[in-house]
């Protein structure tokens, strides 16, 4: 399943993509992110599927743009930390 | 504030047909939202009864008063239910459930059942949120996105510009038709820029069903730009209450290029009946 | 002769002039309400600045314009960005500033600038009431408080009480329900200036910001938006003088230069 957490208002579209077909759950993109948006848990809208996957944080999900903000400066701007740690390619941002 | 997004009636409803006596599995769904709530009670995968009514101050007496007026007028008494699935935006406040499933997950299920295994997508739009769902043939979700950060595209955005052109929630979409020409759409997104803009319209001269209908067709483009992040495949299904404004459906299907399937009973209670269907797997795989 | 030249700024709410002499002294400013007709405002508050300098039309030299609305500003040769006006104003009154936050009523706009007033790095939140003025007015109407009484609210209460709207208008319905819980206004006021100042600190945080801050637009006129921004930042924030003139300041700076005067 692609899980798409986030919003989009009248600024701009800001949503995480967890591919929960690809996440194994093995939690490394948790401690990579600085603002505590990453989280591991039970597949909250795959209530059959009994493997953690990784989500985003219920106190993070309406203010994305705001909590990933340090990580994406418009200079110098790398791969945001919670991309770079996942092994399986399995985390995506839309902005 | 009106607590009063959409107006409709409380309902319950027993099937004539179906029976609980005989069924292996008596499931029952609750689905507490932040204006109405459903509760549905089925045997063994078959509808066979449920209410519909407002949600009040209290989530967990509003699941409590749905439950026993689903049972009323039936001789089937709360010890006969197998499991109880929770969901929507109360789903952890049902105190008689089993269990909590996101509307999510429900909404999708639900959506198989009422509207068969040939839909794909759902769209739900509720009084504070927008759901856009793609599933498979067995209502397992495939994808989904959910806004319920920004009042643009819910049924409180759409109260705003009633409340502003007082007009009553129920007349907007029909009064959106009533134009000669179809206007632009309403440039802003945020509801408070897009009031501005719309008073400033009023005074610029234009009439109310204009502006209601520059306002729709912006609603409608916005939801339009929602589903296509996660793509829209048919059959297309609208749950939630803007579904019953013909002014934003409309224009959205225009936009899309295609038609809204029809369900077998009423929208409203697609959440309910995907936790009742929830509760019954869960049941049946031993996790009871 | 003293040359004159005036910036105007276009703003979502409200449009500023200020009239320069010589690209170094302030002769007169004015604002007016925006309303539809933004034109005519444009020239009402063009004409109330005359006013004030007893000066006639034909004696400006040269007139530049900023803000979200510059396209439709009167008698405007040229412009430039909101942006780059609010640096170059800011290092005029203040030659330290390296950091600008402007809050206005539609926008929110954090920059870093050089010694000269170059824009170095920017970031805008716009669109989306949230992150701008508007926030404040929907939340000051919810508490039925009127909006310059917000800050000073706000600055009684020593209580800290989330707020988990992100929208302006659901937040005005999380307000109603807090004061139906029993929160004081004082309270409510607070939790608000953390909401806002939250958002517009990820802000200067993701362009990053070095000394001096400081702040200019309208809403940098609430003492309690300044300090939660000093406490967030934990740095000093400067409130430069009539903050809201600073961009129009800018442009007639920028129009100074454009008419040749050093």
């Amino acid at each position: 399943m692609k899980a798409n957490y986030g919003y989009k208002d009248g600024s701009g579209d800001y949503f995480i993509t967890v591919d929960t077909d690809k996440c194994d759950g093995c939690g490394k993109c948790v401690p990579a992110c600085p603002a505590a948006v990453m989280e591991v848990g039970e597949d909250q809208n795959d209530p059959l599927n009994e493997n953690p996957v990784a989500r985003v944080s219920n106190a993070q999900r309406k203010k994305l743009k705001y909590a990933c903000a340090p990580c994406k400066p418009d200079h110098d701007r790398r791969k945001e930390p919670c991309l770079a740690a996942c092994p399986k390619d399995a985390l995506g941002h839309s902005w | 504030m009106a607590e009063e997004f959409w107006r409709w009636k409380e309902n319950r409803w027993t099937s004539p047909e179906t029976t609980w006596k005989g069924a292996r599995t008596v499931t029952c769904g609750v689905d507490v939202g932040s204006v109405s709530t459903q509760a549905v009670i089925m045997a063994d995968g078959e509808l066979y009864a449920y209410s519909n009514m407002r949600t009040g101050s209290s989530s967990p007496e509003s699941a409590e008063k749905a439950l026993k007026w689903a049972l009323e007028g039936t001789d089937l008494t709360r010890d006969k239910l197998a499991y109880t699935v929770g969901t929507g935006y109360g789903r952890v406040n049902v105190p008689f459930a089993n269990r909590a499933i996101t509307e999510i997950a429900c909404h999708a299920r639900g959506a198989n059942f009422m509207y068969g295994p040939t839909v794909r997508t759902v769209l739900d739009m509720g009084g504070q949120d927008c759901k856009a769902i793609r599933c498979d043939e067995k209502g397992k979700v495939v994808s989904f996105l959910m806004n319920d950060k920004c009042a643009a595209g819910t049924g409180r955005g759409m109260e705003v510009f009633s409340e502003l052109l007082q007009v009553p929630i129920e007349k907007v979409g029909e009064l959106s038709f009533q134009v000669d020409q179809e206007p632009p759409p309403v440039s802003s997104t945020c509801v408070v820029f897009a009031k501005s803009e719309a008073s400033g319209l009023l005074r610029a001269g234009w009439p109310k069903n204009k502006v209601l209908a520059a306002y729709c067709s912006a609603m409608a483009h916005r939801i339009f730009t929602l589903l296509e992040r996660i793509g829209v495949e048919k059959d297309f299904a609208i749950t939630g209450g803007i579904a019953k404004n013909v002014g934003v459906v409309r224009r959205l299907e225009h936009e899309l290029g295609l038609t809204v399937a029809t369900p077998k009973v009423d929208p409203q209670i697609a959440g309910g009946v995907g936790a009742a269907l929830f509760a019954k797997t869960l049941v049946e795989k031993g996790k009871a | 002769m003293a040359v004159i030249t005036a910036g105007i700024d276009m703003g979502a709410k409200t449009i500023k002039v200020v009239l320069l002499e010589d690209g170094q002294k302030v002769r007169a400013r004015a604002m007016e309400l925006g309303g539809t007709d933004t034109r005519a405002a444009g020239e009402r508050a063009f004409n109330a600045a005359l006013f004030q300098a007893g000066l006639r039309m034909a004696e400006v030299a040269h007139v530049t314009a900023t803000g979200a609305g510059r396209a439709s500003a009167p008698f405007a040769k040229d412009s430039v960005t909101e942006v780059g006006a609010g640096a170059r104003g800011a290092i005029f009154l203040h030659p330290a500033a390296r950091t600008v936050i402007d809050v206005g009523a539609e926008e929110g706009k954090t920059l870093r600038c050089d010694g000269r007033g170059k824009v170095i790095d920017f970031a805008v939140n716009e669109k989306c009431a949230a992150g701008a003025g508007s926030f404040m007015e929907s939340m000051a109407r919810a508490l039925e408080v009127k909006l310059e009484e917000l800050g000073p609210l706000a600055l009684k209460s020593g209580n800290t009480i989330p707020m988990n709207a992100q929208c302006a208008v659901f937040a005005e319905s999380e307000v109603v329900t807090l004061v139906h819980q029993k929160h004081t206004k004082e309270d409510i006021a607070k939790a608000v200036h953390d909401a806002i100042a939250d958002r517009i600190t990820s802000m200067v945080r993701k362009v990053g910001f070095e000394n001096d801050v400081v702040l200019i637009g309208g809403v940098s006129k609430n003492p309690a938006f300044v300090e939660t921004m000093r406490r967030n930042l934990q740095t000093a924030v400067n409130v430069l003088p009539d903050p809201e003139y600073v961009g129009a300041l800018g442009a007639a700076i920028v129009a100074a230069e454009n008419a040749g005067v050093k």
